[in-house]
This record gives structure tokens, C-alpha cells and sequence, in this order.
């Protein structure tokens, strides 16, 4: 019996040996990638291409390993230890919540890479069932009385901060500026919700397998998306007169990065996104692409549309947090007494 | 054993309420009565209660059935029983939301009479009742498979009939196993996320359950005021779960002079 333990003692030691140098003795660089939920296929893609050109550039190897989740999920997970090397989230508020709060990387982070960090770029789109049996066509037919939205509550989700922030923009445009106006049209909107999920991908569970609400108000390429799953036969995209430039960033972690020493690969990896190959896949994978000549021959994807900003429509995402997301926020006042 | 209880209960805890402290009492006391944490208390231990009362019910039952009859795929039926204690949560509440949503397998036949079930309180306790009902089974079940069916027997020779023999006899013993089995119920439903999230449509102050509002101060970068709810969550299912148990102890001491 004693044999057979230290036995099994030894075989244990051996294995963790072999871990241990494979992982101190490999000539590999690890790279982890922090992400959130619909970004999952287009990095899985991406990490092939960029370690092929790394290993062409370079002649090293590169192994990346990437995490998804809902945005304020993972930039909390990166906050409390997660050791990301770059983190590819859903809004800059995040990647400024891990600047703030973690201290792990520069507060300027957004200056460090062209267009704002934000290789490519999504919008805000309503999806409804086929036909458009309800003559839905812009924001204000959301809120007629009877027609049910499903946009899931942005106080959990990063995707639905976007969604409030394009309508917010539209309302508070239409009414000329008056802060009033924008707050009675989503308290109506909101009074339209029948269900709030805690995340994009579950409302979009919600209102397509459950067949809950008339419209679904998503990432265009999320909704994209949904049309390729499901059928174009069953839904159909509808682009309202004006809706917001979703920018989702990337950073790299430089105290995480310079305790790897992977500084120097990581910024490689968020910089070869704007490369003309990356940005080809972002435009397959329904991403927006920042590349003139890219996006002009993905003209036909992507539905024209008229966007403002975060900046322009509500004077950037700390002043959107702060306003309509936090405790007792415009969105907290919809459902308050 | 007390230290594996200090480590695995007791610091976990006190981390809570030090996170919570920082707060200051004004700022607690403000934070866990806010009117949307309040609706949530009252959905949270409401729903529990109600899906506690009906596991209790329904977990009798079964554990009767499991206890004193055999029949074909009996021990099929047993193994479900613990089922509920293995699913992850989240794919109970997904097949709970299938099945009852408006064009799910039960959910369109029950949604032209005008019943709701997904997306409603309703919903709530049917996804609470199946995480809970398993603990009142395994309460309930060794005590009446370990009653001599002689006593009932005797019951039935000096003429008591079937429903004197069942409130007289078996269910003063089955009794306190019952309510032990009722309370874990109740905790774990009061505990509930993951399977509640994806059925309770998450409306504020109509379905929106206790654990969910921790969940949106985390996503908020307010940790002390996730640890407040937190805490005031803990404190309400422990009273609630220091109820039961005097209960308990009431109903044995009855219990043990009338024998």
C-alpha cells in the first residue's frame, strides 16, 4: 500500500514537472485576450491569422488564449486579477473602470492607437419579425402603446448601455436639445420592455428562440448574425433615422504586459487588427471596419446609416455613466416612484 | 471542524460585512432600503416562501410514494430525484424558460387562457420549487422508510382510517423532516440565481430578485454597496432559517411529551 502511494506521489511529481518546464523551457509566448460575448468567433479567427504573421515577422511562436464574457464582467475579472495581456471590450467605460480602479494601465490608453483604439466599429439596429407586420421603421415606433421591445438592462450589460445611448441621442436630437423630451421617450420605451435579460446574447435568445416582442433592439452584428443563424425568411433588420457609432476598444494591459514581457507582441496583436487582412475579417465577421478600401467593398453588408457618437450625443462615456447608469441615473428614475 | 468552518463559512462572511462597513451606517441603512431593493426582498423571500411551501407539499408526496410503494423504474424516479442538485443551475433555468415561454412546448398551451408562467413571478417559484424540492425529498424519505409499518398498522386495527393514520401517525414523525427539508428549500430558493435569471424577465420592482441587484452593483464598480445587500440578504434568510428551526424544536419537545 505504502509502494503503491509513493508511487502514485512520484507520477504526480513527474507530471507536474513536466508542466512546469514545458511552460518555463517552451520558446511560446502566451497571450491572453480579454473580450466580451459577441466578439467570441471574430478573435478565434483573428488569433490564427496574427500568430501566422507573427511567426513570418518574427519566427517566434505566439499562443493566444482568449476569455468571453459580459464587458463589465471581464474588466471586473481583469481588476480583481485576471492576468490579460490586452483586453478587446464592448465600451471604452470599461477599459477606463480597469485604468481607475486597477491602476494596470495609463489613463490615456485611448490615445495609444488609431480611432479612438477602436479597430472596427458597430451600430445600434432594430430587428423585427419578417414582413414588418407592424410597420415598425424608426425609434418612435417603439414607443406606440402595445408594441414590445427587447433590449436587455444596461445597468448588466454593455451592449444595452449602447442601445440606451442611441436612443437617448435620438430622442434628445428630435426634441431639439431638450433633456425632458429624451427622458420621456425612453421612460415610454421602457414602459414597452416586457423582459430584461442581463445581457445582448440572452435578448437575443429571448426575442428569437422564446418569440418574445415585436422588436429587438441590437448590435448590428449581432443582429446580422441572427439573420445568418435563423434565416433571413424569419426576421429582418430595420436601420432607424439615426443611431449611434458603437465603438468597442482594445488596450493593451501594460502592467500585466510588462510582467509577461509580452509588451511587444501585445501591441503587435491590437495593432495588426488595422492591418487590411484583419480588417477583412472583421468586415466577415460583421464588424464594421475602420479601412476605406475594406469597407467600401463591404458596402453592401452594412446598411447605410446616419451615427453619432457617444462624444457627440452624450459628451463621452464618463458623463453617460455617470448621467444615465449609475445609482439613481436617468435609467434608475424610469423605474423609480 | 471549526476551523474548516471558519475558513469556508465564517471568513467569507465577515469579508462581506467588512466591505459592507465601509459604507457607514447612514449609507447601509440608505442602500438596502432603497424602494427597488425592497420590491426585491419582497419578490425574493415571497417567491421563495411560496415555492418552499409547494416543495414541501410535493416533496411529501413523492418521498411517501418512494417510501411505501414499488413499482417499475422506481429507483429511475429515485436518481431524478437529485438531479435538480446536479444541473447547473443555468440549464435549468434555460429549459424552465423554453418549456414556458410563449411559443415553448407548455408555455403555448397555457398562454391562450391567459396564463403566464416565463417572464413572471409565477416563473420565479416554478424555477425556485425545482432547485428546492429535491431537499425535502432526501429529508423526508429516510424517516418514513425507517417507520414501522407496524405502528401504522395498529393505528388501523384499533380503526383509525386512512387519513387519521396519516395525520396522527405519520405525519407528526415525518413532521420535523419535513420541516428541515421545507427550510433548506427555502434557502436554497432564496439563494437562487442562476436559474431564476433567465425565467424571471428581471423587471424592476415586479421581478427583479435580490441576487440580481448584487449582481448590477458589482457591474458598477460598487463593491460595498453589493456587500450591503449582501448582507442584508444574509440576515433576512437567517432569521427566516432561525424561525424554522425553533419551530422545529417546538414541534419535537410537543412531540416528545406526548409520547
Amino acid at each position: 500500500m505504502k509502494s503503491l502511494n509513493s508511487r502514485i506521489h512520484l507520477a504526480v511529481y513527474i507530471v507536474f514537472v513536466l508542466m512546469a518546464s514545458t511552460s518555463f523551457l517552451g520558446a511560446q509566448t502566451h497571450l491572453l485576450n480579454v473580450s466580451y460575448d459577441p466578439t467570441r468567433e471574430f478573435y478565434e479567427e483573428y488569433n490564427r491569422l496574427f500568430a501566422q504573421h507573427w511567426k513570418a515577422t518574427t519566427g517566434q511562436d505566439v499562443i493566444i488564449n482568449q476569455s468571453h464574457g459580459g464587458s463589465g464582467k471581464q474588466a471586473r475579472a481583469v481588476i480583481d486579477g485576471l492576468e490579460a495581456d490586452v483586453v478587446t471590450l464592448a465600451l471604452a467605460y470599461d477599459i477606463d473602470a480597469i485604468a481607475q480602479n486597477g491602476g494596470l494601465l495609463d489613463k490615456n490608453w485611448q490615445s495609444k492607437f488609431p480611432d479612438n483604439s477602436t479597430p472596427y466599429t458597430s451600430t445600434i439596429v432594430l430587428l423585427v419579425r419578417k414582413g414588418n407586420p407592424l410597420g415598425i421603421h424608426d425609434w418612435d415606433d417603439l414607443i406606440r402603446p402595445g408594441i414590445k421591445v427587447i433590449t436587455p438592462n444596461p445597468k448588466t450589460s454593455g451592449g444595452a448601455r449602447w442601445n440606451y445611448l442611441a436612443a437617448w441621442g435620438y430622442a434628445l436630437r428630435k426634441s431639439g436639445n431638450n433633456e425632458q423630451g429624451a427622458r420621456d421617450y425612453v421612460k415610454k420605451l421602457f414602459a414597452n420592455v416586457p423582459v430584461l435579460d442581463s445581457g445582448a446574447r440572452g435578448a437575443t435568445t429571448t426575442f428569437v428562440q422564446r418569440g418574445v416582442g415585436d422588436v429587438l433592439i441590437a448590435w448590428e452584428n449581432e443582429a446580422l448574425l441572427a439573420l445568418k443563424e435563423f434565416g433571413s425568411d424569419k426576421f429582418e433588420i430595420v436601420v432607424p433615422s439615426a443611431t449611434i457609432l458603437a465603438e468597442p476598444p482594445v488596450a493593451v494591459v501594460d502592467s500585466v504586459a510588462r510582467k509577461h514581457g509580452t509588451e511587444k507582441v501585445a501591441h503587435a496583436y491590437l495593432e495588426y487588427l488595422y492591418s487590411p487582412e484583419a480588417q477583412e475579417l472583421a468586415a466577415k465577421y460583421y464588424y464594421r471596419p475602420r479601412l476605406k478600401s475594406i469597407a467600401d467593398k463591404y458596402a453592401s453588408v452594412f446598411h447605410k446609416v446616419n451615427t453619432f457618437t457617444v462624444e457627440e450625443g452624450c459628451g463621452g462615456w464618463q458623463n453617460a455613466q455617470a448621467k444615465h447608469f449609475s445609482d439613481g441615473g436617468t435609467f434608475d428614475q424610469i423605474y423609480g416612484k | 471542524m471549526l476551523a474548516y468552518l471558519t475558513v469556508i463559512v465564517l471568513i467569507p462572511l465577515t469579508a462581506i460585512l467588512l466591505h459592507a462597513a465601509r459604507l457607514g451606517f447612514a449609507g447601509f441603512v440608505r442602500t438596502v432600503t432603497a424602494p427597488r431593493v425592497m420590491a426585491s426582498y419582497r419578490v425574493t423571500l415571497g417567491s421563495a416562501a411560496v415555492a418552499a411551501l409547494f416543495s414541501g407539499l410535493f416533496g411529501m408526496l413523492l418521498a411517501w410514494v418512494l417510501a411505501r410503494y414499488s413499482f417499475p423504474g422506481k429507483r429511475m424516479v429515485d436518481a431524478l430525484v437529485d438531479l435538480p442538485f446536479a444541473l447547473p443551475t443555468a440549464v435549468a433555468g434555460i429549459s424552465l424558460t423554453a418549456l414556458y415561454a410563449e411559443n415553448g412546448w407548455i408555455g403555448r398551451y397555457l398562454e391562450p387562457h391567459g396564463i403566464h408562467v416565463a417572464f413572471t413571478p409565477a416563473g420565479i417559484v416554478m424555477a425556485m420549487s425545482f432547485v428546492g424540492f429535491p431537499f425535502v425529498v432526501r429529508s423526508v424519505q429516510p424517516v418514513l422508510e425507517d417507520l414501522d409499518p407496524a405502528m401504522e398498522e395498529a393505528a388501523a386495527s384499533l380503526g383509525a382510517n386512512v387519513w387519521q393514520r396519516f395525520s396522527r401517525v405519520i405525519f407528526p414523525v415525518a413532521l420535523p423532516a419535513l420541516l428541515t427539508g421545507t427550510a433548506l428549500a427555502f434557502a436554497r430558493a432564496a439563494g437562487e440565481y442562476g436559474s431564476v435569471i433567465f425565467i424571471a424577465g428581471n423587471m424592476p420592482m415586479k421581478t427583479e430578485i435580490t441576487a440580481l441587484l448584487i449582481v448590477t452593483k458589482l457591474e458598477e464598480y460598487d463593491y460595498s454597496g453589493a456587500a450591503a445587500i449582501a448582507g442584508a440578504m444574509l440576515a433576512l434568510s437567517f432569521a427566516v432559517m432561525l424561525m424554522v428551526n425553533l419551530l422545529q424544536w417546538w414541534v419535537q419537545r410537543r412531540e416528545g411529551k406526548r409520547l
